[in-house]
């Protein structure tokens, strides 16, 4: 344990007005603290700057899985594990429990939420991709108001997001439009569980008459943000019938909107390699 | 130096009602450990990977070096100091025994308590659900197999009495 | 006796079980002491230099901190082990990074932390070596004057003669990485130090005599002022062999100046960076063969890095030296072995010491060597296994019984390896996901090699208490790996006892012989063997004393030894390693009897191959063994169980990612080990051909897994891709870079 402990604050507000009147007051002063799963380890290793924090774990506005005819909304603070036990999500939208079960362990999937893993924004995190090919859109929160946004314009760059210091993530809305498409979704990762991705691809499409008629691709761990591949998606609605070659053209147009880097984990090339080969398994679907 | 200040934590713990001081960003692992002298819960690594520090907060899994104290202030939580009945030990646990779940023991209480947590969601589970079930509490003596017996056993066991007495 | 059944070949409970199950075993963590203060390590930031200032930053009240540097030390600034170059503290120089420099010690933990990122280390560098080729290339000389900690020369009959009568003759070099031991308990130690009182240790470690020996040249104290006692130990493998002597210094060394006691516990990260791990390794191979497959010469070149300081890689050598060769007959061998030095860390003790590392090199050479001679590696084996009669490397004559076919077609048969060597080979052209089966054959020698045992000269006692209960006085530590309920078992069986009358002392130097250090496989075949008799002899001194008839109750034994001890005070008898007849050993040739026993084994592996991701799975795994005797099937299991785990960890996934000799991947996020998910079905057979000289016949087999799982599973991943992989750790990564090769 790396942190001197004394000098770190959690304070409980007990309604989300009164954490959202504490931002307004000493924006950039105060963080919030969801499941503390990624927050917890950075203060253990003694890479946490952040001191003050404000815990947002009991706040009832943030919980919950509401569902009307077009849309799932999930609270911010929905757990992996809970996303894995709705219904509603395993048959419309199993991309993202396939991501929920695929992020850490039983134990990381009872404290780990879906808002604290956006605002993490770790390109490597998994069920982003996810919420990509969803068209997922976030809800942000201030003393000043809410907007709508959607996801794909969220993360800017490494770790910068479209988030003022005074704005919380509450919610996370997706369309139900998916019922019929294919969906596929492969995390790589460097063991069979409790892994941190080297490559992640989701997809989800849908065909007509055999050629792609819409389509969604998103990846994680080959940029600095996760990543919508539009250019590749714009090639295969244009596609028709996918040959071979068609399918080694739309390879190397992926292979151009990511950035894979070399780390301590895995290569560029190999994360080029496979997230070209993950796309022609997708499109093989 | 300090900045903040400490906060009475009060929980349940094991059945008993407690109350603690601790710093708001101190790990339940160390409110357990040291606070309450409970030293079953273990630390292997300080990251949440190994999952010899799990317990039960309010009947969920978690990796208590990554709880915040704050957070387990009004909560229920079961260490493995806590399934036992007395002197007589919990399914689990006899199995671990006699069936060579346990080596050096160091990752033992985290294991029998995720396995007693499997077991509670899913009464017969499958190979696959064991080892899904499992795979956040890492062991390095056993390389598992006699662990996959010892839930089995237990499983088995549950299931027996529960065919007995009908529920 | 008038037990009905004996316990030896049978799985009682264990021992220490009941309190590891509820979580009241105490580990050296769970121990805490009136006063005590926190200890921690300042530790070197550069690979090699010269020390030039030490800064305390200013935001720290040091005043209420102990400080200890070198100077501090009452005796010799060493950690003693083989040689004596190894500091306990760093004074003029560094030469690996996080080589200790300074300690600290506080009440509050937290603060300690602060205080130990606010000490800043000035070095000025040095040229540092990190690699094996740096090093023999002597690109600086960081050690003695060439680097080179220990050499073997190894030689069986003329092999510069013998190339002219091969037919064919096939060369290939291998190498083997890091591996971090990644026990689940990080180091630590609680001391107790003063002038008048002494040194008292307790702690996670394997040897508590390797740790008292340590100490007494640091305080200049007599071996009865310093006592070092073993708590519950979370796993060792090794990595609690020679360390705990390091991080028992310091925690001792801030106890004498603070007056206080004083515990280290390391965290996940400074145990991974800073102790150490299993040599890296380089191993090129020569053979020579008759067209019809038989050995006529081999020459193996087997180098091994052994970090910034000697330690323990003279020994590690000798194993890896020994092994070299593995189960086969050739009439010419020459093993030529060097471990040298790079500025790392200095590497130690990982279960199989030197052989996973030859063994790795030997069995996927020999399957090429097989494919040279347009037979299947297994065939080619079966020419050449040494037999009953037959000589290894290094000239030990094997004379018992040894059947390595048969092990071999039993490990065939359990795991239908034809059968899936066909088929695989059939489907694998259309698959994506490409099958792969294959082998290794080796052996494990057990206990100290040659005199080495005769030299520890290993004593054990057992006492009986007028209540009729036995106690068993050893060294020997329980690690995990069942040495209480071995122990037990012996015991209740020699003197036809239930096992429930028979309690293992806690290993406390101040209280028990040195049975020597819990290594090298030899607790049960060694050890357990000095409890047997010392069990025997209690039993003995109590019949020739009229006290006891040959048969009697356990009523009757607990009257015997209450009348003994009421006649004369205590009822004890010790017993003392003698070596078994006939065992000759030249160390200058290093030729001859190496052990006194080896286990043999074939392993097999079945793996997948993913073409798409290059991810290798093993999915399942056959382990035949021929191990004397099994006292108790379930921990004999549980330690094959453990160890082929390992093994596959280390063929797969287990890699050190290395910056300027220090381990930046240092987090168990990033150091990959396998979890439920990953590990196959492993499926463990024993056959039992009694050692006269093991308890019940037993054999050492605590290091065996660690050797066959590597090398069948990259033979494994040929069978799958074709693609032969001379490397390990084979992740998706070198899997992909190697299949491209092949396609380019």
């Amino acid at each position: 344990m790396r942190a001197y402990l004394p000098k770190y604050e959690l304070v409980t507000p007990t309604a989300l007005e009164d954490a959202l009147k504490l931002l307004a007051r000493e924006p950039a002063q105060w963080k919030p603290f969801a499941g503390g799963t990624d927050l917890m380890v950075l203060l253990e290793a003694g890479k946490l700057a952040q001191r003050k924090f404000f815990s947002i774990w009991k706040l009832p506005e943030l919980h919950g899985i509401a569902e009307t005819r077009e849309h799932v909304t999930l609270g911010a603070l929905t757990t992996y594990t809970e996303v894995q036990r709705s219904e509603t999500l395993q048959r419309e939208f199993p991309l993202l429990c396939r991501a929920a079960a695929e992020t850490g362990s039983v134990a990381t999937q009872n404290r780990g939420t879906l808002g604290g893993n956006i605002a993490n924004a770790s390109p490597a995190a998994d069920s982003p991709p996810a919420l990509l090919v969803y068209d997922a859109e976030l809800e942000l929160v201030s003393a000043r108001g809410a907007r709508w946004m959607p996801y794909t314009q969220f993360h800017k760059g490494y770790k910068q997001m479209d988030l003022a210091s005074d704005e919380l993530i509450t919610r996370i809305r997706i369309a139900r439009t998916r019922s019929g498409w294919r969906q596929y979704y492969r995390k790589v990762g460097t063991r069979s569980a409790q892994a941190i991705s080297k490559v992640c691809l989701a997809g989800v499409s849908r065909r007509d008459n055999g050629r792609i008629a819409d389509v969604r691709i998103a990846l994680g761990s080959v940029a600095p943000t996760v990543v919508r591949c539009v250019k590749t998606e714009e090639f295969l609605r244009a596609a028709g019938v996918l040959t071979p070659a068609a399918v080694k053209r739309t390879q190397e147009i992926l292979s151009g909107e990511i950035a894979p880097i070399d780390d301590f984990r895995s290569t560029a090339k190999y994360r080029r390699r496979v997230a070209c080969n993950l796309l022609a398994e997708f499109l093989r679907l | 130096m300090p900045d903040a200040a400490k906060v009475r934590i009060a929980m349940r713990v094991n059945g008993r009602e407690v109350a603690v001081d601790a710093w708001p960003m101190a790990r339940l692992l160390d409110v357990l450990r040291e606070e309450l002298r409970l030293t079953g819960t273990k630390e292997g690594c300080g990251e949440g990977e190994c999952g010899a520090c799990a317990v039960l907060l309010d009947g969920a899994l978690v990796n208590s070096c990554l709880v915040p104290a704050v957070h387990a202030d009004g909560a229920s939580v079961t260490t493995i100091e806590g399934i036992a009945n007395g002197e007589q030990l919990h399914a689990m646990q006899q199995a671990f025994l006699e069936h060579g779940g346990a080596q050096c023991g160091i990752c033992t209480p985290g294991m029998v308590l995720a396995a007693v947590n499997l077991l509670e969601r899913c009464p017969n589970p499958t190979d696959t659900d064991i080892r899904a079930g499992l795979a956040g509490n890492l062991c390095r003596c056993t390389g598992y197999m006699k662990i996959f017996e010892s839930v089995l056993v237990a499983c088995k066991q549950k299931g027996d009495r529960s065919q007995m007495t009908g529920k | 006796m008038h037990s009905e059944k004996p316990l030896i070949g049978r799985s009682v409970p264990r021992k220490e079980g009941r309190e590891k199950v509820t979580g009241r075993a105490r580990y050296v963590d769970d121990l805490v002491f009136p006063g005590m203060l926190h200890g921690a390590t300042v530790r070197s930031p550069a690979a090699r230099g010269r020390i030039r200032a030490i800064h305390f930053d200013k935001n720290i009240p040091w005043n209420e901190f102990t400080i200890v540097t070198a100077k501090d030390i009452p005796g010799e600034n060493c950690v003693t082990l083989i040689l004596h170059d190894q500091p306990c503290l760093a004074a003029e120089t560094v030469n690996h990074p996080e080589e200790p420099v300074v300690l600290l010690a506080h009440p509050d933990k937290y603060l300690l932390e602060e205080a130990r990122r606010s000490v800043r280390i000035e070095i000025e560098p040095l040229p540092a070596v990190f690699s094996i080729e740096d090093s023999l290339a002597k690109k600086a000389i960081i050690w003695g004057e060439d680097n080179l900690f220990k050499k073997f020369l190894v030689e069986k009959g003329d092999v510069d003669a013998a190339w002219a009568a091969a037919d064919i003759i096939v060369d290939g070099e291998y190498e083997t990485a890091a591996q971090e031991q990644l026990y689940i308990e990080p180091n630590g130690v609680i001391a107790i130090a003063n002038r008048s009182e002494g040194v008292t240790v307790w702690g996670s470690m394997q040897c508590p005599y390797y740790v008292h020996k340590a100490l007494l040249p640091l305080f200049g104290l007599p071996k009865e002022k310093v006592r070092v006692v073993q708590a519950e130990t979370g796993g060792g493998f090794g990595g609690k062999e020679e360390y705990p002597s390091m991080i028992a210094a310091h925690a001792a060394l801030l106890a004498w100046k603070s007056g206080k006691p004083v515990k280290i516990i390391y965290d996940r990260a400074e145990d991974m960076a800073a102790t150490t791990k299993r040599h890296p390794s380089r191993t090129r191979h020569r053979t020579g063969v008759t067209h019809d497959g038989k050995l006529v010469a081999m020459e193996i070149d087997f180098v091994i890095d052994g970090g910034a300081y000697c330690t323990l890689s003279p020994v590690v050598l000798s194993r890896g030296t020994i092994h070299a060769a593995g189960p086969y007959e050739c009439p010419n061998v020459r093993i030529r072995s060097r471990a040298v030095a790079t500025n790392a860390p200095p590497h130690g003790a990982f279960r199989g010491f030197g052989a996973p590392q030859s063994i790795f090199a030997l069995e996927r050479h020999l399957d090429k060597v097989a494919k040279a001679c347009g037979l299947a590696p297994d065939e080619f084996r079966r020419r050449n296994f040494v037999q009953q009669g037959g000589t290894l490397a290094v000239s030990q004559v094997i004379h018992e019984k040894v059947d390595l076919p048969r092990l071999m077609d039993r490990a065939f048969e359990c795991s239908d390896y034809h059968a899936k060597r066909a088929r695989f080979a059939r489907e694998n052209p259309s698959a994506r996901v490409k099958k792969g089966i294959g082998f290794a054959a080796f052996l494990h020698g057990a206990g100290f090699t040659g005199s080495g045992e005769e030299f520890l000269a290993s004593v054990v006692a057992v006492e009986a208490t007028a209540e009729g209960r036995v106690r068993v006085l050893a060294a020997s530590t329980e690690i995990g790996q069942g040495t209480n309920t071995i122990f037990s078992q012996i015991v209740a069986d020699a003197l036809g006892l239930d096992s429930a009358l028979v309690e293992i002392a806690p290993p406390d130097t101040a209280a028990v012989p040195n049975s020597g250090p819990t290594v090298a496989s030899r607790t049960t075949m060694i050890v357990g063997k000095l409890v047997e008799s010392a069990a025997l002899g209690l039993k003995q001194t109590l019949v020739s004393s009229g006290l006891l008839h040959e048969k009697f109750s356990t009523e009757d034994f607990r009257s015997a030894c209450a009348e003994y001890i009421r006649k004369h005070g205590a009822l004890r008898a010790t017993s003392q390693y003698a070596p078994p007849p006939g065992i000759h050993w030249d160390d200058e040739k290093y030729q001859g009897d190496a052990y006194g026993a080896y286990a043999w084994a074939v392993y097999v592996a079945e793996v997948s191959v993913d073409t798409s991701t290059y991810e290798i799975r093993v999915d399942d795994f056959v382990a035949v063994q021929e191990v004397g005797k099994v006292i108790h099937p379930v921990l004999a299991a549980g330690q094959i169980e453990g160890g082929i785990a390992q093994g596959i960890g280390y063929a797969l996934y287990e890699n050190v990612v290395w910056q300027e000799g220090r381990m930046v991947n240092a987090q168990m996020t990033n150091y990959i080990m396998p979890t439920s998910a990953d590990v196959p079905p492993i499926r463990v057979f024993f056959e039992e051909n009694p050692y006269p000289f093991g308890p019940g016949g037993a054999k050492g087999i605590g290091e065996l897994p660690m050797d066959g799982p590597a090398p069948a599973i990259v033979n494994a991943i040929e069978h799958a891709t074709g693609v032969s992989i001379t490397k390990i750790p084979v992740t998706p990564e070198v899997l992909m870079e190697a299949l491209e090769g092949v396609n380019a």
